[in-house]
C-alpha cells in the first residue's frame, strides 16, 4: 500500500473540492477500496474520509420515492422497513451479498463503485486494461468462468460484481451527485455504468470529484419483487449470474441480470417479453452475447433462472 | 512483452506491473509519519498514533497487542478479523483504524476471559465449535452479533418473507455466519452452540 | 517400549478418562483469543520486524535483474534478503520446489525476496519498489497433454500413502474381458488447495548462533531437520516452536517459505523478524493436492461378485516430485480374484504437488466409490449390497495377510438403517421438492493407519500434578486434550490435573500430525512415557510394580494405599519414553472404515447443489475422545463438500499458475453449506495397533463424502457427472426441461 495522506471532509462541496487534487480518492466503507489499495491496484495518495457528511439518512421523496443517502450502509438499507415494503428486490439483493460484516461497513455509493472480481484484475503480474491501460487482458483466452457473456470488448471481459446495482438497475434508482463547484446532478442508473469499449478502466460517467450524494428510487411498483443469485456455495460468494425482477399480476414486469456484463444488464425490449416466458426474455437480453469456452452455460443459466423467478412469481 | 527479452506467449502477455515501475517513491518528507486516534477498546479509551495506512485489525493485533483477533486472509475474505464496532460486527482488516476515532470497539478479549467466559465462548466449549481455533474469535464475535442482528430485525437472503420477524432456525443462523469461514469445518457444531444460546434448537 | 505382539489388558481399557466425551482442555483459550499463534510472540520478541515476501511473476524462467535500490531507500526498511544475498542454501528433504527462488525460477509465486521494515506498513510498501525483470521459459502446464506421454511412477505420499508404479494379480484384462457386466470409466478431480486459516506465518530470533523460531508446522522435527538442512547450520541450534497451528491439513506437513525467509531476514537485519505469507500467494507459492486423471474398470458376475477390478491414475509434479497414489485403496477395499493399479506421472511446471488431508484416498476415493455406484447400477444391485458382497476379510492381493479389525460391512448397513436408505429410489431423478429434486447417495469410507514412533516426557511434580511433554502438534485435532487424558488415565488422576506442553522441538520427538497418525501414535507414545513413570513412582514409593493401581491420585497395592504426589515429595520424577514398532503392522493390514450417506437438492432450474443431510458411521478403533475426534470427522466430511462440489484450483495454461489464489476465488464451504452433521463411532479396540488400541479417524472422514455426493446428485438428476467439482455447468444442459 503505498502512503497516502488521510483527512476528514465536512461537507460534500469540501469533499468534492478536495477530491480533485490529482491522486485523491474518496472513503466511504472502504470494504473495496482498502482491498485494493493493499496489492497497489489502488495506489491513492490521499483519501478523504467522507463518514462525517451526514449521508446516512433515507427518506421519501416528493413524488412518493426514496432517497438513500450515499453512505447508507448496506444493512441499513436492506433493513429498512419501507425497502423492504416497497422495493424488496433491493432488500433482498442486498442481502444476497457479500457478509453480514462486509454489509454492515459497505455503502450505497460504495457499492455502486465496486470494481470487478476478475482474477486478472486481482494479480498485477498479469495484464489488465483496467488496471493499466493498453498492457492488453489476461482474462481473454484465460480463466474466464465468471466473467462477462454480454457487452464485452476486445479490451475486456469484466464484469460488475454487484448484487445491488442489479436491482438498482431494474428499480429505475437515480445517482444524485455533486461536483466541486457545487453543481448538482441526476443520473439515471442505466447510464451510471459504461462499458468497457476501449476504455474499460473508465467504469462509471462520473467526472473527476464528483461526489455520489445519493441514490433515489421512483415511487413503488407494486407487484412481486424476486432475487435470484445463482453461486457454487450457498453464501459469502459472488453471483455467477443474478436476476432482479419486479413481476405484476399480469405478468408484465422487468428484469434485470447481474454477472453477465461490465454493468448491470437489463433491455427494455426484453421486459416486454416476460408474458412470453423465459426464453422469450432471454434471447433479447442476451441475444449479443458472446461468451468464451468457460462461460457459455450462462446463457443457458440466466434462461433457467428467469424461468424460476417467473414461476416464483406466478405463484406469490 | 515485459523488457522484451520474454519469451512470447499465446493469447495475451503479463504486464509488467511488477516488473516496471515508473513511480517514484513518494518522499517522505511530504508524508505525516503518524496521525493520533483515539480507539476505545473493550470499555479503555486507546490513544494511538499511527501511520495512516494501518489497519483497525494491525492497530489491535500489532499496536495494542490484542492478537485474539485473526488475520487470516487481510482481504475480507475470511471473517477471522471480525470485531464489534459500536455494536455492529466488521471486518477489521478492510477498516482503517483513522476512521475509527472515537469509536467503541469489542474484540474477542472484551467478551470474556479463560477464567470468565462469554456465554458463547462457553457454548463453543460445550460444542467444540472449534478445532484448531485461529478462526473461532472471529466466529464467536460473529456469532454474538448475530444473535443481536436476528433480534433487531436485520433481513437476511434466506428469510421467506421480509416483513416477518427473523428467527433463530438453524438456517438463519448458517445464512447469517457464512462471513466466517472455517477450513477445519465445525459449522455443524457452531449451530448447536448458537442455537443452545439462542435458547433455541438447531 | 517397543509394540510387538497384540496389547492385553492394560490401564487404558478402564476408560475412566480415555474415551469420554471430554471438553478440550485448550478451548478456554483458543475461544478467548489468548492462545498465541506464530505471528504472536509479542511477549517473546517484542521488537520483531515485519518481513514482507515478493512471490515470481512469473511460472518458469530466470531472474535477469532485481534493482532494490528504491526498496532500501524507503521509509523504515532494515533490510532486503534475495537469492543473491542469502548465502548458499540447500534444499529441504521434505521439499520439492526450493523455497527462495532465483535466479532461477520454478513456480509462480515462488518467493524470490523478503522486504523487511520496522513496521508492516512500511515493509508492505517498500516491497511494492522492488524491480524485477525476468526472462520467461515456457514450461509445462497442461496436465492432460503431458499425460500423454508421462511414464509410470511409484510413489508414497510420506503419509503412509503408497503404491507401485503398477501392480497385477491374475491376470485383469482376461477377467475383465469375460466378465458379464463391465464398467469403464473416467474420472477427474481438480488441483486442491488448504486453504488453512492461519496463513504460513514464523517469527524468527537468532541468539547468538542459535536460531529461535515459532512458526506454525504440522511436523516439528521434520521441519526443525529441513530448517538446519536449508541453512547449512546444526539441528541442534534450532529451537523449533509450533504450539499453536491454525490448520495445516498437510499444507504444514513440512518446512515452508516463511520459516526460511524470516531466519535469513532475522540474521540479515540483526532482530527478530516476523512472517505471515500475504494469503494471494499461498495457493501458488505453497503445496496442493494435485489434480488427477483416473480410468477404473470393473469386471463382475451377474451376482455382483468383482471379478477383475483396474485402477489407473495420473497426476503431475515438478520436476523430482511424486504422483498422486490415487490408486492405493483399490489395493484393499474390495475383493477380486484380478487386479491391476497403475500411476503415471507427468512433469508440470505448476506450483508443487504434495499432500493434502488424506493423499491418495481422498482423490481415489472420489473416483473409484462413482464407479462403484455405477456398478451397482448396471447389476441392478442396491450400492449398499454391491459392497457388502465385495467385503474381503484379507489383503486382496495377500490372502494370508488379514485386516487387524474391519467393520466396514457394519459401517455399511448401520449407515443404511440410520440414514433410511430403504426409502431411496434406485431409479434416479424421482424424488421433487419443490423446486428440488432431491436424491441419496453413499459411498464407503477407507483409509489406512499407520504406525509411527512417538516420545514423550512426563513428570510427576511435587504438588502431584502430572505434566507432560511433546513435540507433538495440535493442528486442531485435539492433541492437547486426548494426550491429558492419557496421561490422566494412566496416572490414576483427574484431567485438570494434568499439563500439557506441545509443538517445541525441546521436547521428545513424537509422531507429528499428518496421515491420520497423530492421535494414536502420539498417545501411544505418552502411554510408554507414562508407564516408565508408574515404574518409578511404584519404586519410589516401595511399591513391587507388578499389581499395583493408579487411581483417584492414590497408589494402591497390596493393603497399602499412597498418595500419587508423595513419590515427588523430595523432587519431581521424570520419565521419558517412545513407542516404537514391531512387524503386527506388517503381519496385518491395519485400515480403518467407514461410509457416507448424503441427501442433496439439485435446482431443477439453476442445477446448484446444495446438501440437506449427511451421516458417516466409523469403525477406526478406540475412539480417544468421542467429542474431538466427531469433530475431526465432521470437518472433514465439510472438506469432502467443498471437494465434491466447488473445491477448484483454475489453472492457467497459458502463464502456468492458479488463477484464483485468493479466498474469494477458491471457495471453500461456507455455514450455509453444511447442514447438521451426524456421525456414529462404532465401538472397536483394535489390539494391534498400539496400546491405546486405537486408530486413526481425521481422513477417514474425507474418503469418499465427495463420491457420496456425487452419487447423491446422480440420484437425484439421473445425470452422472464424473468431472468434479460438480459445478452447476456439469450436468445444466442435461437437466430436465423446464416448463
Amino acid at each position: 500500500m503505498k502512503a497516502f495522506t488521510y483527512e476528514r471532509a465536512k461537507d460534500p462541496v469540501a469533499a468534492a473540492r478536495a477530491a480533485t487534487r490529482p491522486g485523491a480518492k474518496f472513503l466511504a466503507g472502504g470494504t473495496n477500496l482498502l482491498d485494493l489499495m493493499k496489492i497497489e491496484v489502488e495506489t491513492p495518495t490521499h483519501l478523504i474520509d467522507v463518514q462525517d457528511l451526514k449521508l446516512d439518512r433515507i427518506e421519501k421523496t416528493e413524488d412518493g420515492g426514496l432517497r438513500i443517502g450515499a453512505l447508507v450502509t448496506n444493512t441499513a438499507l436492506s433493513a429498512d422497513e419501507r425497502v423492504r415494503r416497497d422495493y424488496g428486490v433491493l432488500s433482498r439483493a442486498i442481502a444476497a451479498g457479500a457478509s453480514g460484516q462486509l454489509r454492515n461497513k459497505a455503502t450505497t455509493a460504495g457499492n455502486l463503485l465496486q470494481r470487478t472480481r476478475c482474477p486478472y484484475f486481482y494479480d498485477t503480474n498479469m495484464a489488465c486494461n483496467k488496471r493499466k491501460p493498453g498492457s492488453g487482458c489476461s482474462a481473454i483466452g484465460g480463466y474466464s468462468r465468471q466473467l462477462a457473456v454480454v457487452g464485452t470488448s476486445g479490451q475486456c471481459i469484466a464484469t460488475n460484481p454487484s448484487d445491488m446495482n442489479v436491482a438498482m438497475r431494474v428499480l429505475d434508482a437515480v445517482v444524485e451527485t455533486v461536483n466541486p463547484q457545487g453543481q448538482t446532478r441526476a443520473i439515471p442508473i442505466a447510464d451510471f455504468h459504461r462499458l468497457p469499449g476501449d476504455t474499460p478502466h473508465i467504469e462509471t460517467v462520473l467526472q473527476p470529484g464528483e461526489l455520489i450524494t445519493s441514490v433515489t428510487l421512483p415511487r413503488p411498483l407494486g407487484g412481486t419483487h424476486i432475487y435470484e443469485k445463482v453461486r457454487d456455495r450457498a453464501s459469502y460468494a459472488f453471483a455467477l449470474i443474478s436476476v432482479a425482477a419486479v413481476v405484476q399480476k399480469d405478468g408484465s414486469g422487468r428484469v434485470a441480470v447481474g454477472g453477465v456484463a461490465h454493468k448491470p444488464w437489463r433491455v427494455e425490449a426484453a421486459d416486454a417479453q416476460l408474458p412470453a416466458g423465459a426464453k422469450a426474455v432471454t434471447a433479447r437480453l442476451l441475444a449479443d452475447a458472446r461468451p468464451t469456452e468457460h462461460n457459455a452455460f450462462k446463457v443457458p443459466l440466466v434462461e433457467r433462472t428467469i424461468a424460476a423467478v417467473i414461476s416464483q412469481a406466478r405463484t406469490a | 512483452m515485459v523488457g522484451g527479452a520474454a519469451t512470447a506467449m499465446a493469447a495475451s502477455t503479463p504486464s509488467d506491473a511488477q516488473t516496471k515501475r515508473t513511480t517514484m517513491p513518494p518522499d517522505p518528507a511530504a508524508m505525516p509519519v503518524t496521525m493520533p486516534v483515539t480507539l476505545k477498546v473493550n470499555g479503555k479509551d486507546r490513544p494511538l498514533s499511527l501511520d495512516p495506512r494501518t489497519t483497525l485489525l494491525d492497530a489491535l493485533r500489532e499496536h495494542l497487542h490484542l492478537s485474539g483477533t485473526k488475520k487470516g486472509c487481510d482481504h475480507g475474505q475470511c471473517g477471522a478479523c471480525t470485531v464489534l464496532v459500536n455494536g455492529q460486527r466488521i471486518n477489521s482488516c478492510l477498516s482503517l483504524a483513522l476512521q475509527h476515532d472515537g469509536d467503541a470497539i469489542t474484540t474477542i478479549e472484551g467478551l470474556g476471559t479463560p477464567d470468565k467466559l462469554h456465554p458463547m465462548q462457553a457454548a463453543f466449549v460445550r460444542h467444540d465449535g472449534y478445532q484448531c481455533g485461529y478462526c473461532t474469535p472471529g466466529q464467536i464475535c460473529s456469532a454474538v452479533a448475530v444473535l443481536d442482528e436476528i433480534r433487531a430485525g436485520v433481513p437476511s437472503h434466506v428469510q421467506a418473507d421480509l416483513m416477518a420477524r427473523p428467527q433463530a432456525s438453524n438456517i438463519e443462523m448458517r445464512e447469517r455466519m457464512s462471513g466466517n469461514i472455517c477450513r477445519c469445518g465445525a459449522y455443524s457444531n457452531i449451530a448447536d452452540a448458537m442455537a443452545d444460546v439462542a435458547g433455541a434448537k438447531a | 517400549m517397543k509394540f510387538t505382539e497384540p496389547a492385553g489388558t492394560n490401564p487404558i481399557d478402564r476408560m475412566t478418562v480415555v474415551g469420554r466425551a471430554q471438553d478440550r482442555i485448550d478451548g478456554p483459550r483458543k475461544t478467548t483469543g489468548t492462545a498465541p499463534y506464530a505471528y504472536e510472540r509479542h511477549a517473546d520478541a517484542p521488537d520483531a520486524a515485519y518481513g514482507w515476501i515478493i512471490g515470481a511473476a512469473i511460472a518458469k524462467g530466470r531472474i535477469r535483474s532485481i534493482d532494490l535500490d528504491d526498496a532500501r531507500g524507503a521509509p523504515g526498511v532494515l533490510g532486503i534478503v534475495t537469492a543473491g544475498n542469502a548465502g548458499p542454501l540447500a534444499k529441504g528433504n521434505f521439499n520439492t520446489a526450493k523455497l527462495l527462488g532465483g535466479p532461477e525460477v520454478d513456480h509462480y509465486h515462488q518467493v524470490i525476496a523478503i522486504v523487511v521494515a520496522k513496521t508492516f506498513e512500511q515493509a508492505r510498501a517498500a516491497a511494492g519498489l522492488v524491480r524485477v525483470d525476468y526472462d520467461r521459459a515456457s514450461g509445462s502446464f497442461d496436465l492432460d497433454s503431458a499425460l500423454k506421454t508421462a511414464p509410470l511412477v511409484g510413489g508414497d505420499s510420506n503419509e503412509g500413502n503408497k503404491a507401485p508404479a503398477a501392480d497385477r494379480v491374475g491376470d485383469f484384462e482376461k477377467a475383465f474381458a469375460a466378465a458379464p457386466v463391465t464398467l469403464d470409466a473416467a474420472y477427474t478431480t481438480p488441483d486442491h488447495s488448504h486453504a488453512m486459516m492461519e496463513p504460513f506465518a514464523s517469527t524468527a530470533m537468532w541468539k547468538g548462533d542459535e536460531l529461535h523460531i515459532w512458526t506454525s508446522n504440522q511436523m516439528i522435527d521434520w521441519g526443525r531437520g529441513d530448517l538446519a538442512k536449508t541453512l547449512g547450520i546444526a539441528k541442534d541450534k534450532i529451537r523449533f516452536m509450533s504450539p499453536y497451528v491454525g490448520g495445516g491439513f498437510g499444507g504444514k506437513l513440512f518446512l515452508r517459505a516463511d520459516a526460511i525467509m524470516a531466519a535469513l531476514a532475522a540474521r540479515d537485519v540483526g532482530r527478530a523478524v516476523k512472517v505471515a505469507m500475504q494469503r494471494p500467494l499461498m495457493a501458488n507459492n505453497s503445496t496442493h493436492r494435485p489434480a488427477t486423471r483416473q480410468r477404473i474398470r470393473i469386471g463382475a458376475a451377474k451376482d455382483g461378485t468383482i471379478q477383475a477390478i483396474a485402477h489407473e491414475s495420473g497426476s503431475g509434479d515438478l520436476p523430482g516430485g511424486g504422483p498422486e497414489t490415487a490408486v492405493n485403496q483399490t489395493q484393499l477395499l474390495y475383493a477380486g480374484p484380478n487386479r491391476l493399479t497403475a500411476m503415471r506421472l507427468a512433469v508440470l511446471n505448476l506450483p508443487e504437488g504434495n499432500s493434502m488431508r488424506a493423499p491418495g484416498e481422498a482423490p481415489g476415493m472420489m473416483a473409484l466409490e462413482i464407479a462403484m455406484d455405477e456398478m451397482a447400477e448396471k447389476l441392478g444391485m442396491d450400492p449398499v449390497a454391491f459392497r457388502v458382497k465385495n467385503d474381503t476379510q484379507v489383503d486382496p492381493q495377500k490372502p494370508d495377510r488379514r485386516f487387524s479389525q474391519r467393520q466396514l460391512v457394519r459401517c455399511l448397513e448401520e449407515g443404511a438403517q440410520r440414514f433410511g436408505w430403504s426409502r431411496r429410489h434406485a431409479k434416479p431423478g424421482q424424488v421433487r421438492d419443490g423446486r428440488w429434486l432431491v436424491g441419496m447417495g453413499m459411498a464407503a469410507a477407507f483409509r489406512n493407519h499407520i504406525n509411527r514412533r512417538s516420545g514423550a516426557r512426563v513428570t510427576l511434580q511435587s504438588d502431584g500434578r502430572v505434566l507432560v511433554e511433546t513435540d507433538m502438534t495440535d493442528i486442531g485435532t485435539g492433541s492437547y486434550t486426548i494426550i491429558a487424558q492419557t496421561a490422566a488415565e494412566m496416572m490414576g488422576v483427574g484431567l485438570d490435573r494434568v499439563e500439557v506442553r506441545l509443538g517445541d522441538s525441546a521436547y521428545p520427538v513424537s509422531a507429528g500430525s499428518g496421515g491420520q497418525f497423530g492421535a494414536a501414535n502420539a498417545t501411544a507414545g505418552v502411554y510408554a512415557a507414562c508407564v516408565k513413570l508408574r515404574e518409578a513412582v511404584a519404586q519410589t514409593l516401595g511399591f513391587n510394580s507388578a499389581d499395583i493401581a493408579f487411581a483417584g491420585g492414590q497408589v494402591s497395592g497390596g493393603n497399602r494405599s499412597v498418595p500419587l504426589r508423595d513419590a515427588a515429595k523430595s523432587a519431581p520424577l521424570t520419565a521419558e519414553d517412545k513407542i516404537e514398532f514391531g512387524d503386527l503392522g506388517k503381519t496385518f493390514q491395519l485400515s480403518t472404515f467407514g461410509s457416507h450417506f448424503v441427501e442433496v437438492g439439485v435446482d431443477a432450474y439453476t442445477g446448484v447443489v446444495r446438501l440437506r443431510r449427511m451421516l458417516a458411521v466409523c469403525a477406526a478403533g478406540r475412539i480417544l475422545n468421542p467429542k474431538a475426534a466427531r469433530s475431526q470427522v465432521i470437518g472433514a466430511m465439510t472438506m469432502g463438500v467443498g471437494s465434491a462440489l466447488m473445491e477448484e484450483l483454475a489453472v492457467d495454461t497459458r502463464f502456468g499458475f492458479f488463477v484464483n489464489h485468493d479466498l474469494a476465488g477458491y471457495e471453500v464451504p461456507v455455514h450455509a453449506d453444511i447442514p447438521h452433521q451426524e456421525v456414529i463411532f462404532l465401538e472397536e479396540a483394535d489390539d494391534k495397533a498400539n496400546p491405546m488400541k486405537a486408530k486413526g479417524v481425521g481422513e477417514l472422514g474425507l474418503c469418499g463424502v465427495g463420491a457420496a455426493v456425487a452419487n447423491a446428485v446422480y440420484n437425484a438428476t439421473g445425470v452422472r457427472v464424473r468431472d468434479y467439482p460438480l459445478t452447476l455447468e456439469k450436468h445444466l444442459d442435461r437437466l430436465p426441461e423446464i416448463a
